[in-house]
Order: structure tokens, then sequence, then C-alpha cells
């Protein structure tokens, strides 16, 4: 009796201890996007003329373009493998974009080539997307408050500007990619790749406002290795 | 001026189905054809007038089966902002174009003017058939933007540039049902052109012996005055829609000035003008509303003397009076645009002779009413549209006093008040002497008789039912409710609100009795009690020939006339009057 | 059914008048200097056309109640002048009228139109776009930066293409979505589109005017009651037509003051 729980907890011990070893599939990349230089400031959105929209705000919310947070981190940053790895299938699931408050949520949304795009809108008023693009096809649609969400998708890759074509203050960003390797960054502009297979990879930043930089970095196994960014900030 | 004698063969008795009722070049059926795609086009303008007040007062409404007309337009069946707008200019464009150009002048003219005058046909009849089978494919064209799939244009049956100028970055239904707009318009006014040249050929040239050009009936003078009207009009709307097609595709800038930025693009033109586009589009465009009212006008008169059972106080005053209107109707287009932005002493200028087109305008009501007094008074479907008339004309008539003052256009310009002016006056009034027409001059067409009691219900509907539509519209613009908006989403609107949907409820109403009026044509076609040559007692030359009449209209014979065409109240050997070609002499009258 | 027509439109007459005379539909606050030489001009005309439609509309009523229906042997008659009469009282009485109306009316258009602004009128620039308007003020330098299409960033809410950057005269603009303006004081608007034509009205400053792509045109006014008013688009600009608007808001001198105190921050 005594012999067989021992083999058994040698047995877990070395199952845990290999699960250990081998940790995620493939190597990591972290780090922080910050800015240099004194950035734009924001001003707070005039939504005066949609009374609807102006009502859920206490204060008047400040415009996304340039969003940044403590210790000059830098928001709404996509940083994803520009070169290096192949094309990925698109997720099943969708990537959401809602019209709320008179304003895109997310400021910027980063989804897959070929990934469904789910337009909704949960305002009293009717938004009329008018995503900008150079590559893809060009549409605009309408959605009436409480109608169903609209299903788009884009077959290339871009970064597009979308606008609304009722409100001329809302403004945001799809960034359509061509692999699942992407983030985009929060507060505090830290960002994390993960599951990065062995190889050598350009990573790019690229922010709507301070253009994009790109960096090489090479990934042989399960690595983490980090890469930060600095842009330079405009002051207008 | 003298009169010319009709000797002319104009064209063999057609042969074989093709020739008879498709390719005709016998101005009835002609006639026929163009009232048939007007009432065809008046229906889906009334249609789309339904989806458009459906979805004024019930914005998120979903209206079952309005995504198969359009799937952008009407995702799950609600209407977008830009699809009602697509309505909204699709709505005025057909009836405009389609049904008041087509119905009064086009069919009723071709049919009747060559009658009329005691000629056997039109003196072009090969461009006479051009004429409308053009029509026909403006008419074709213009649809087409409900099928692509970016729909119909946005930009109001006006147009107005640079919006309707640029191209997408306008908006939606700009890239190509814009483009289908022009094209359809310019091809339909060279289709008028051709119609206008035949009419007043027709009518200079092809006159009986003794019909001197004051022998003319009223509706005759009405058509001719039109057609020169018409020939003027058209010829500065085909160039102007020309250009605009060049702008949108040829890379020119007649109309559209540099700098603009639109859908975040600047726009590669520079130098043109927006207001050039309105005056183009004004100069055809207010001789056109004549275009639309005049030939009613001269169906009422001709109609009210047969029911009253006399002449109008002086048909002399009364053809004046209509010329008066034609010249005038030329110097008054600027009353458009007083707030347009063009120099405010122009605007001066045009309100001068927009208020003087009042007197002829009332002249003509005041003979209408006055010729009423001590008349007998025959009420038939026909001529209770044809009082009807007066009323709608006098309603329709006086808001535009109001908005001829520029300094009161400030106030109501781009409000409901316009909208209620021009619907009564047009929407109504000239439909009226439709209506008015069709009643009276079915038997002649056809050989039956009307169902008199479904035409009198229609009238009471139609009557009181527009009334009900389009009265309010006046009292919403006083308070200031801007046109052309899809729902009214400003505190502003609200408390008036309930207008809308009462006027909402009047309109689906009063559209529902247009069945009866429609169903009525179809049924007595086949089936409505025969009737006889001259079934009103008449005294003009359409009721000398057979109902319907022969395809040279008279026959062997060469009508002759004696006297004017009125003669009635008079002591004739049929009865209380003369007619036209009738050689008898004429005792005095009781 | 002569008789029944003439009560049909005696009623239709009535009903008609009824909510001009009761006034259902009261024009708004007129909060202009102009605006009374409008309305009282708009009184007139009502008045006028509501004699000449009432009247229209019962003469028309009595003729058909009294000529229809009749014996087929009835005796014919004509009015009495015949064509001679309605011609003269077209001229005479509606001529005059309607003439008068028209000399006496253009006060009003003079105005807002022949009267330049006053010398020391508040210079706000207005720009209509697809679907705004926006205003510009020229801050403490009193100038205007210059507008460049092609510098416009609408994330940014750089509506007019202002360039801060390298113009010193932009960097004190105060752009803002609502017109705020001192009460009595005369406003002189610079009337901008950025992209098609649009047009500028306010209901109780009683004035309206398009915006032309293309053309330099102002108007000016002065308001005289402090509130929030509507500013709508009047000329069908696209889709985003009907949701076009903006505010009026006449502040006190003081509040103005403090208002644009606070832009400046």
């Amino acid at each position: 009796m005594q012999m067989k729980h021992a083999v058994i907890a040698g047995l877990v011990m070395l199952g845990a201890s290999a699960l250990a070893v081998a940790g995620p599939s493939g190597g990591t990349v972290t780090g922080k996007v910050t800015y240099e230089g004194t950035p734009a400031k924001m001003k707070p959105i005039d939504m005066s003329k949609e009374p609807s929209c102006a009502k859920m705000y206490p204060a008047p919310p400040l415009a996304e373009t340039v969003v940044t947070g403590a210790g000059n981190s830098l928001e709404n940053v996509v940083v994803f493998i520009s070169a290096g790895a192949p094309d990925d299938a698109a997720p099943s699931t969708a990537a959401t974009f809602t019209q709320k408050g008179c304003r895109y949520i997310p400021h910027l949304l980063a989804f897959q080539v070929n990934q469904e795009l789910k337009i909704t809108n949960e305002d009293q008023t009717s938004h009329n997307i008018h995503p900008l693009p150079k590559v893809n096809r060009e549409w605009n649609k309408s959605q009436p408050p409480g109608t169903p969400p609209i299903s788009e998708k884009y077959d290339k890759a871009e970064f597009i500007p979308v606008k609304c074509n009722v409100h001329p203050w809302m403004h945001g960003t799809f960034a359509v990619l061509k692999n699942s390797h992407f983030a985009v960054t929060g507060d505090g502009g830290s960002f994390s790749l993960a599951n990065l297979p062995p190889g050598k990879y350009t990573i790019t930043a690229w922010h709507e406002s301070y253009g994009d930089q790109s960096q090489e970095i090479t990934i042989s196994g399960t690595e983490a290795k980090t890469v930060n960014f600095v842009f330079k900030a405009k002051p207008y | 001026m003298h009169e010319t004698s009709a000797q002319q063969v104009v064209h063999a008795p057609p042969q074989g189905f093709w020739r008879k009722y498709v390719f005709s070049l016998d101005h009835k059926v002609i006639g026929k054809q163009y009232y048939a795609l007007a009432l065809v086009a008046v229906f889906t303008g009334m249609f789309l007038s339904w989806l458009m007040r459906i979805h004024m007062v019930w914005p998120t409404a979903k209206i079952v089966g309005l995504e198969l007309l359009s799937k952008n337009g009407a995702p799950g069946g609600v209407m977008t902002p830009e699809y009602y707008l697509s309505l909204l200019t699709m709505h005025g464009t057909l009836m405009v174009f389609f049904v008041l150009t087509n119905a009064p002048f086009a069919a009723f003219g071709n049919y009747f003017l060559p009658i009329q005058i005691g000629a056997e046909d039109m003196a072009f009849p090969r461009f006479n058939m051009m004429s409308f089978w053009t029509t026909f494919l403006a008419w074709v064209v213009l649809m087409l933007a409900f099928v692509i799939p970016d729909g119909p244009p946005i930009a109001g049956w006006t147009e107005y540039t640079p919006l309707s100028a640029v191209g997408r970055d306008a908006g939606p239904g700009m890239q190509w049902g814009a483009s289908l707009w022009g094209i359809s318009i310019a091809i339909f006014c060279i289709a008028s052109l051709l119609g206008a040249l035949n009419f007043i050929a027709t009518t200079l040239d092809l006159r009986a012996k003794g019909m001197t050009l004051m022998r003319m009936p009223l509706c005759t003078w009405a058509w001719f005055i039109t057609s020169c009207i018409a020939l003027l009009a058209f010829a500065v709307l085909l160039p102007a829609c020309i250009l605009l097609i060049l702008d949108r595709h040829a890379g020119t800038s007649f109309f559209i000035p540099g700098g603009l930025v639109a859908s975040d693009r600047l726009q590669p033109h520079s130098g043109g003008s927006p207001l050039l586009w309105q005056h183009l589009f004004w100069f055809f465009g207010h001789p056109e509303v004549y275009i639309a009212i005049l030939p009613s006008m001269g169906i009422v008169s001709h109609i009210l003397i047969n029911s009253m059972r006399k002449p109008l106080l002086s048909a002399k005053v009364v053809i004046y009076s209509m010329l008066s209107i034609g010249f005038l109707s030329y110097m008054v287009w600027g009353h458009h645009m007083f707030v347009s932005g063009m120099n405010p002493l122009s605007s001066l200028t045009f309100s001068f002779p927009t208020l003087t087109i009042t007197i002829p305008a009332t002249i003509l009501t005041l003979i209408w009413l006055g010729s009423l007094y001590g008349a007998r008074i025959q009420l038939t479907s026909a001529s209770l549209f044809a009082i009807g008339f007066i009323s709608m004309f006098v309603s329709g008539g006086i808001s535009g006093f109001f908005l001829a003052q520029p300094s009161l256009d400030i106030y109501l310009h781009g409000t409901y008040f316009v909208v209620g002016h021009f619907h009564m006056v047009m929407g109504v009034a000239s439909l009226f002497g439709v209506f008015a027409g069709t009643y009276f001059w079915f038997p002649k067409m056809t050989g039956r008789y009307m169902n008199e009691t479904i035409g009198k219900v229609h009238f009471w509907f139609t009557f009181i039912g527009t009334y009900l539509i389009f009265m309010p519209m006046h009292y919403l613009g006083l308070i200031g409710n801007v046109r052309r908006y899809q729902s009214f989403v400003n505190d502003y609107m609200a408390p008036y609100l309930w207008l809308h949907k009462d006027m909402t409820i009047a309109a689906l109403i009063t559209g529902a009795a247009q069945f009866l009026f429609l169903f009525n044509l179809i049924y007595s076609r086949f089936w409505g009690a025969p009737a006889p040559e001259n079934p009103w007692n008449g005294t003009s030359l359409e009721w000398s020939v057979s109902s319907p009449p022969p395809w040279n209209n008279f026959g062997d014979r060469h009508p002759i006339v004696y006297h004017d065409p009125y003669q009635y109240g008079v002591k004739g050997s049929k009865g209380d009057f003369v007619m036209q070609d009738s050689p008898e002499v004429l005792a005095s009258g009781d | 059914m002569g008789k029944f027509f003439a009560v049909v439109l005696v009623l239709v007459a009535m009903l008609s008048a009824y909510p001009i005379i009761a006034n259902y539909f009261p024009l708004p606050v007129d909060i202009s200097t102009h605006g009374h030489l409008i309305d009282s001009q708009l009184h007139d005309t009502m008045l006028e056309a509501g004699i000449a439609f009432i009247g229209a509309q019962l003469v028309l009523a009595y003729f058909l109640f009294a000529f229809t229906g009749r014996k087929p042997d009835a005796p014919l008659k004509n009015f009495p002048g015949g064509a001679k009469t309605m011609v003269i009282a077209a001229f005479l009485i509606v001529g005059t009228e309607v003439l008068a109306l028209g000399a006496f009316g253009q006060k009003a258009w003079a105005t807002v139109y022949f009267v330049p602004p006053k010398a020391d009128a508040l210079q706000i620039q207005a720009q209509a776009e697809q679907f705004a308007f926006y205003f510009r003020y020229p801050g403490p330098d009193g100038k205007f930066g210059a507008i460049h299409p092609d510098k416009i960033d609408e994330g940014n809410q750089n509506y007019f293409g202002l360039d801060p950057a390298n113009e010193v005269e932009a960097r004190d603009d105060i752009v803002s979505g609502e017109l705020v303006i001192p009460v009595n004081r005369e406003v002189n608007l610079m009337m901008h589109a950025k992209d098609f034509g649009h047009s500028f009205y306010v209901r109780e400053l009683r004035i309206q005017q398009d915006f032309v792509p293309g053309l330099d045109l102002a108007i000016h006014f002065t308001a005289t009651q402090i509130g929030k008013f509507e500013i709508v688009c009047t000329q069908l600009c696209g889709l985003g037509h009907y949701n076009m608007k903006a505010y009026l808001n006449v502040k006190s001198q003081d509040d103005y003051d403090k208002w644009l105190k606070e832009q400046s921050q």
C-alpha cells in the first residue's frame, strides 16, 4: 500500500514539474508604450447639438485622439507583429464596436481580417457609421435606435479611420490585422503578446496621431522578452 | 390670326398590333399611353408618400416588407434617415415630371387638342410617338434608381448643388442614384421639347376652316400656352442637367467651388457656383409649376362651362389672363431663392412680378366664380372636381401671397408653409383638373361612362381628405416646422406631433379612396354603361365625333366651325346649346 | 348635392380659419430687434388673406347653393358688370393690396439686409457642415486664424482646419458647438460652408439665411432676451439634415464674459 502511494505521488510530482517547466507554448513579448515631450491638451467634446447624449455626462468627456496616463504612458496604441508571422484564420467570435453616449467604445478596435465586426447602437439617436478605408470597400450605414447590430467584415489588413456621419466629433479607428498577435495598450500603456513560436519578428506600435514605430526581435523558445516604445508627442 | 385649312393626310390607317397599340402614330393612342404612365407614376408617388408620412410619425416602426424594397434602406423594416430622403426625392420627381407634366398636358392635350381644332392628328405624328417613348425611357431610367444597391438620390427633386454634384462623398444614393436622376430628367427634357414643338406647330398650322385662334376652346388655349412655356423652360433644364452630369463624371466644376471637404476628403473641384444651379433650375422650375396648373385651368374652364350651361363671363379675358400668367411665369424664379445668398436687391426685383401674377390669377378666379352666378349648374363627378378646383386654387394660391413677400419668406422659407402651398396648388388643384378631365372625357375616349356614384364618393373623400392633409401644413409652417426632416427629434416640435399623426391618418384614408378611382377606371373601361357621341350635350368639336373617335378623328369630312365653342344657354335645335361646327343661326339666348 | 357642397365649403372655410383666429399656432416669442416688422406684416397679410379666403369660399358656397338643382328652363343670368367688373376688382382691390403689402413690407427686408452691421458688432464665425454648426470666436487677440481645409481634424475637434502650430492668431481662437452671445449686443455672423449648402434658421430671431459653399455671407442681428433657442438647418444637406442643429445661448453680458473666459483656459 505504501509503495503504491509513493509511486502515485512520484508520478504526480513528475507531471506537475513537467507542466511547470513547459509553461506557455512559445515566447512572450511584453512592454510599455510611453511618450516624450508635451502632448496636446485634449479638449472636452461639445455635444450640445445632441442633448440626448450630452445629458449622459456630468462633465463633457475629453476627445480621445491622444489618451495619456501615469508615467507618460500612451493608451490606444496597437502593438502587433507586422512581419515574420504567418496569417491566421479569423476567430469565430465577433469584435464588437459600440456607439454609446455618442462615442465609439472602444475608441480603437483591433481585430483580424475576415473576422466578424459587430456594431451596436445603444443611444437614443440614430448614428451613421462611416469607416474610411483606402484599400478595403468603403461603406456607411445608418443605425436607428433599437435596430439590430450591423455585421460587416474586412478582407484586407488596414488601419481604417472611422467617423460618424451624423455626429462630427465621433471618431475612432479599426485596426484590421493579419494575424492574432496583437494588443491594444490601455491605462498604464502596457501590452503583452504571448504564444509566439520561435522566429524573427518585426513588432510594430501604431498610434493614430504619432505614427508608427517598429523593432526587430527574435524568439528562440519560450523566453519572455521586453520591448518598449517611446513616441514623440506633438503639442498641437 | 386667320384660319388655315387642314388638308393633310397625316399617316396611313394603323395596321397590326404593334402599330395600333404600341408604336402608334395616332395622337389618341399616344395620349392614352401618357395617361397610363401618369397613372402608374401617381400611384407609385402616392405609395411613397404613405411610407414617408408613416415614418415621420413612427420613425422607429418596422414597416413590414420594406426591407424587400431596399435591404440597405430599411434593415429589418425600419427606414433609415437616408432612405426617407430617397423616397422624398423620388416622390417629388415622379409627381412633378411624370404626373403633373404628363397627365393634364401630354395626356389630355395629345388626345384632344387635334380634335378640338378640327385636325386629323398632330403636325408631326412620328415626333409625337418618339416623345412618348422617350418619356417612357426617362421613367425607366429613373425607376432604376430603386433597384441599384445604393438606392435613389437623397437631395430632393431640386437636387441642389454641390450636394448633387460631388458624387459619392455627398452621401448614400449620391453616386449612381443621382446620376440616374440627371440622365432621366435630361431624357425627359428632350421628350418634352419634342412634345411642345408638336403642340405649337399643330395649333398654329392645322386649325380647321373657321377656327381662328380666338375660337379655340379654353383647354386648347391652355395646352398651347403651356407648350410655349415648356419649350423655353425645358430648353434650360436640359443643359443644366448636362452640366450636372459633367460635374459628376467629367471632372468639371460648373457648380462646385474649391475647398470643400466631405467624407474627410478635399473635393477635387474649384471655381464653380452653387447658385448657378439654382438659377438654371428655377428658371425652369417656376414655369414648370405653371405648366402643371395651366392645363388644369383650361380643362376646368371647359368643363365648368358645359356643366353650368353658360359660357364664362369672357373667354377673351380668360385667354389673356392665361397668356399673362405664362409671360410673367418667366420673371419670378428668384422667389425660390430669396434667402439663397443671391443679392438681396434681386429678391425685391423678383418679388414685384411674383405679386403681380396675383392679378391674372385673381381675374381667373373671379371669372370662374362670377360665371357660376345665374347658371344652371349640373353636378356630375366631372363638374364636382371642376368646382372643387376653384376652392383648392383659392386655398393654395393665397398661401403663395405670403411667400411672395421676401420679409415673410425670411420666416416661412423651408417650412411646412411652403409644403402646404405647393401641395395644394399642384398636388391637389392640378390633380383635380386631371380627375375632372377623366370623368368628363372618359366616355369620349372609351365609349363608356364611368360610374357616377363611385365617382361622387371618390370626390367627397378626396375633397375633404386633401383639406385635412394639407391645410394643417400652413399652421405648422407658422410655428416654424422645418421641411424635409425624416422625423422630429427636437423638443421644439414635440407639442405638434399630434397634428402630424392626424395628417398621416388623413393621407392614408384619402389615398385609399384613390383606389375607388382606379377601380372605376378599369371596371368602366370594360363594363361601363355605353355612352353616346355627346353624353354631356357639349359644343366643342370632340363631341361631334363618335365615342371613341375613328383613327383620323373626323372620318372623311373636314369640319368647318362657325363660331366660338361655347354656345350654351341658347335656343338650339338640339337643346340649350349649338355645336361649334353647326351653321345654325343663333337665336338670342334666354 | 349642391346644397351639401355649399355646407361643406362653409365648414371648410370656418374650420380652416378657426385655428388662426383662435391663435392655436402662435408665432414663437420674438427675441429680435427687427422681428416686430415681420410679425406685423404677417398679421396684415393674414388678415387680407383670411378675408379673401373666407370670402371666396363663402361666395362659392352661396353660388352652389343658389344655382344647383335648378329646373332645365330656369333663366340664366349674368353677373352684373360681367368680366369688366372682375378685371377692375382684380386690378384695384387685389393689385393695390398686394403691391402695397409688397412695398411696405420691404422695411423688414431692408433692416436685415440693407443696413450694415454696427462697427462694434461682435464678430463670430459660423461654419455649417454635415451635420452640425460650429462657431468660432477670435479670442483675446481679436483675430481669427486662417482656415485650412486640408488641416481639418474632427476627431481632435479641429473643425475649422486651424493651424495653431504655425499660426499665432489661431492659437487663442475659441470653437464652440453652441452660439453663445450676450443679450442686447449686435452680432455679425460670418457664414462659411465646409461642404454643402446649409441654412441658418432661428425662429425666435426671425432670421434665416443659406450657407453657400464658396460664398462669404454674413448676417447680423441682436437678441433681446436671455435664453436657449434652437438653430436648425433648413437646407437639405444629406442624411443627417433632420438632426442638424445647434443652440443659440443668449446670456447676460456678465455671464457671457465669464463663459468666454472659461473657454480661453
